[in-house]
């Protein structure tokens, strides 16, 4: 701190590089929705935005509690099966014991799943890409076990207020239609933004993500601060769950499967770094975002519908990439 | 100087103890490899069926898909990288392979799968290597990427392979052993081979264990980074051709987590994440582990789903003995 006394201002240059590299997702993001403003007249409308974000919502709440994960300094692969899981369950559940506790056990039932991965992870320092992997195959095979390999569904679906949450409308603006998942999504966005970065726990995280031994040494328990970073990841599963139930009214055994990795491409996306310690739920939401305005953008301009993974491909290396080189001060690697 | 010790005090105890130790130490993998043959081969539900010569025929074509890639995966990751794109390329080989073979002929077919899929891993490794990127984030971009390219290509339809010469290779045996199963042995032989005796097989090890030594000491990193990644690139789009050639047809979800699985059999044989260590005959080993526990519990009429609970399970069993060892060690130290 005191050496900044000696420096003289940063002249305009040096506060654009700067800008650049601590919000140049966030610029790539609205040069990309101005491009696709101009070339389809149809995607700078409020109800096709709100389409984007409702596109992404499940996407999105189960990237928001990947993020805390992440900062943390851990992985989990585990949140594709995850989601077939609690989903196959909320969905099976609800015509047995009724919709409310249904959901209260799905959410149950994610946190212990979560609290089984932070504590391989967390008390036991075993590989957290290996453990989630694991438990990958675990739940799939669970999922499986469960509905015995057929699909269940929910029978009398227009009796039931289960369908808030998927297909539910909080209010209209003329002719705008707010969705619940959009608002779960956003709201949930809100208060987790909260808890990371307003909180003594959020703080902490960072500290054992950044720097673990450290985070030791300054008296931090990190196991159990890793413990609750997969407690969040379950939670936001489960809420993704029970948005994706609601919405579908059924389930597959194999919903989730691969949405592990998707998630976390829209993690990196929004610039939260993969080896823990930074990121924020915010860059995570421009991610999500980045992800569904590729997908709505290339859709209106009349692309065959899988071109947007080919076009996610390059934006997320060519993103890391550029972050990567404005770190060191040079477009290529050394070598 | 440690090793020569525990030799002299090896060499103190019988023979038995030494040989089981040591594999214990060095190949644990292959200590439970025999440990599930015997248990099938005795347990009242499987004897019967286990231990036959076309069971293990079965056994040994079972594991080709996923040991092929396996094989590459292990140089990958003792390279210090990851490669998460794979099953995707196995998708895009095998409709390549199946879908061009109607124009092209079956060879040349079949070159083009190999082709696309050689390029793809030296365009990821050169992606690494210049830009600098986490292997784990230009794979995983890849992983969508690829399979993108599958699903335009293949415009969401499976292929069939009409000419049966192709289906025909792929079932046909020498004897009771599979000639696709041989061709992974070789595969194998060859491979470890070179990652034990070749200049390129050394350097993996030396820049997967210490970059910066490795820089230091001459070795071209970024030579090895792209072979490695071709050569996984290859072996995923071989393991498309082969597979295809036991459907004889290629659908776009094929290959749908092979990444996965395929890293679970590299790591039970031994090899880590972190780089710097690993061997193929620990892949092998870890390769045939899941297929004979798989065919094993099919035999005792398991529920497939039990296998994917008991894999998992394992694998992290495997990864907490692993870790009380090394914390074994080092209060030993």
């Amino acid at each position: 701190m005191t050496q900044t006394v000696a420096t003289p201002p940063p002249t305009w240059q040096e506060r654009g590089l700067k800008l650049l590299r601590d919000q140049g997702i966030l610029i790539a993001f609205l040069l990309l929705v101005i491009a696709l403003a101009f070339a389809s007249d149809r995607f700078l409308t409020a109800n096709n935005l709100l389409g984007v974000i409702r596109q992404v919502s499940i996407l999105g709440t189960l990237a928001l509690g990947v993020t805390f994960v992440v900062i943390g300094g851990n992985l989990d692969l585990s949140v594709g099966s995850m989601l077939s899981l609690t989903t196959v369950l909320v969905v099976d559940l609800h015509d047995k014991i009724g919709p409310g506790p249904a959901i209260l056990i799905t959410i149950l039932v994610a946190l212990v799943i979560g609290a089984i991965n932070g504590g391989l992870v967390g008390y036991l320092r075993l590989n957290s890409v290996i453990v989630t992997l694991g438990m990958l195959s675990v739940l799939q095979g669970a999922t499986l076990i469960y509905t015995g390999g057929k699909n269940v569904d929910i029978q009398n679906q227009d009796a039931t207020w289960f369908a808030f949450f998927g297909r539910g409308q909080l209010f209209t603006i003329g002719d705008v239609n707010i969705n619940v998942p959009v608002v779960l999504f956003l709201g949930l966005a809100v208060v987790l933004g909260i808890v990371l970065h307003k909180t003594g726990f959020g703080r902490k995280v960072f500290a054992v993500g950044g720097n673990p031994v450290a985070a030791n040494y300054s008296g931090l328990r990190s196991s159990r601060i890793v413990l609750y970073t997969y407690m969040m990841s379950g939670f936001t599963v489960a809420i993704g769950a029970i948005i994706l139930g609601s919405r579908v009214m059924g389930s597959q055994n194999n919903v989730g499967e691969g949405w592990e990795l998707r998630v976390l491409a829209a993690v990196i996306l929004g610039g939260t770094s993969l080896l823990g310690g930074s990121g924020s739920i915010f860059k995570t939401v421009i991610g999500v975002l980045i992800w569904g305005v590729i997908q709505n953008g290339l859709l209106l301009l009349g692309a065959p519908y899988y071109a947007q993974w080919i076009v996610t491909w390059i934006i997320m290396i060519v993103i890391v990439w550029l972050d990567l080189a404005s770190r060191r001060g040079r477009l290529w690697a050394a070598t | 100087m440690s090793t020569t010790a525990t030799q002299t005090k090896a060499r103190t105890q019988n023979p038995v103890t030494r040989i089981l130790g040591r594999i214990l130490k060095e190949q644990p993998i292959w200590l439970f490899v025999p440990a599930l043959v015997l248990f099938f081969s005795l347990a009242p539900a499987t004897s019967e069926y286990f231990f036959d010569l076309k069971n293990f025929g079965n056994i040994l074509l079972q594991a080709v898909p996923i040991g092929v890639i396996a094989l590459g995966m292990t140089f990958v990751m003792i390279n210090g990288e990851i490669d998460l794109s794979v099953g995707a390329t196995v998708a895009l080989a095998a409709s390549l392979a199946v879908g061009l073979q109607g124009a092209l002929g079956i060879f040349p077919a079949v070159a083009v799968g190999l082709a696309v899929g050689t390029a793809l891993g030296v365009l990821n490794g050169t992606i690494v290597y210049r830009t600098g990127v986490d292997s784990f984030i230009v794979t995983l971009g890849a992983m969508l990427g690829i399979r993108g390219l599958v699903f335009i290509y293949t415009q969401e339809q499976s292929f069939y392979a009409f000419d049966f010469a192709y289906s025909d290779f792929g079932l046909s045996t020498i004897g009771p052993i599979p000639v696709v199963g041989l061709i992974f042995l070789a595969i194998t032989a060859v491979l470890a081979w070179v990652l034990r005796s070749t200049r390129h097989g050394r350097d993996t090890y030396a820049v997967g264990g210490n970059r910066e030594a490795a820089l230091n000491a001459g070795v071209r990193i970024g030579r090895h980074v792209i072979i490695n990644f071709a050569l996984i690139g290859f072996l995923a789009a071989l393991s498309g051709v082969l597979l295809s050639t036991q459907l004889g047809a290629s659908t776009p979800n094929m290959g749908m987590l092979f990444e996965l699985w395929v890293i679970t059999a590299v790591v039970l044989g031994g090899t880590k994440l972190d780089g710097g260590r690993g061997s193929i005959l620990g892949t092998l080993g870890g390769v045939l582990a899941i297929q004979i526990l798989r065919n094993g519990l099919n035999l005792m009429q398991v529920p497939a789903f039990w296998v994917l609970v008991i894999l998992g399970s394992i694998m992290i069993g495997v990864l907490f003995i692993d870790r009380q060892a090394e914390i074994r060690k080092q209060a030993a130290r």
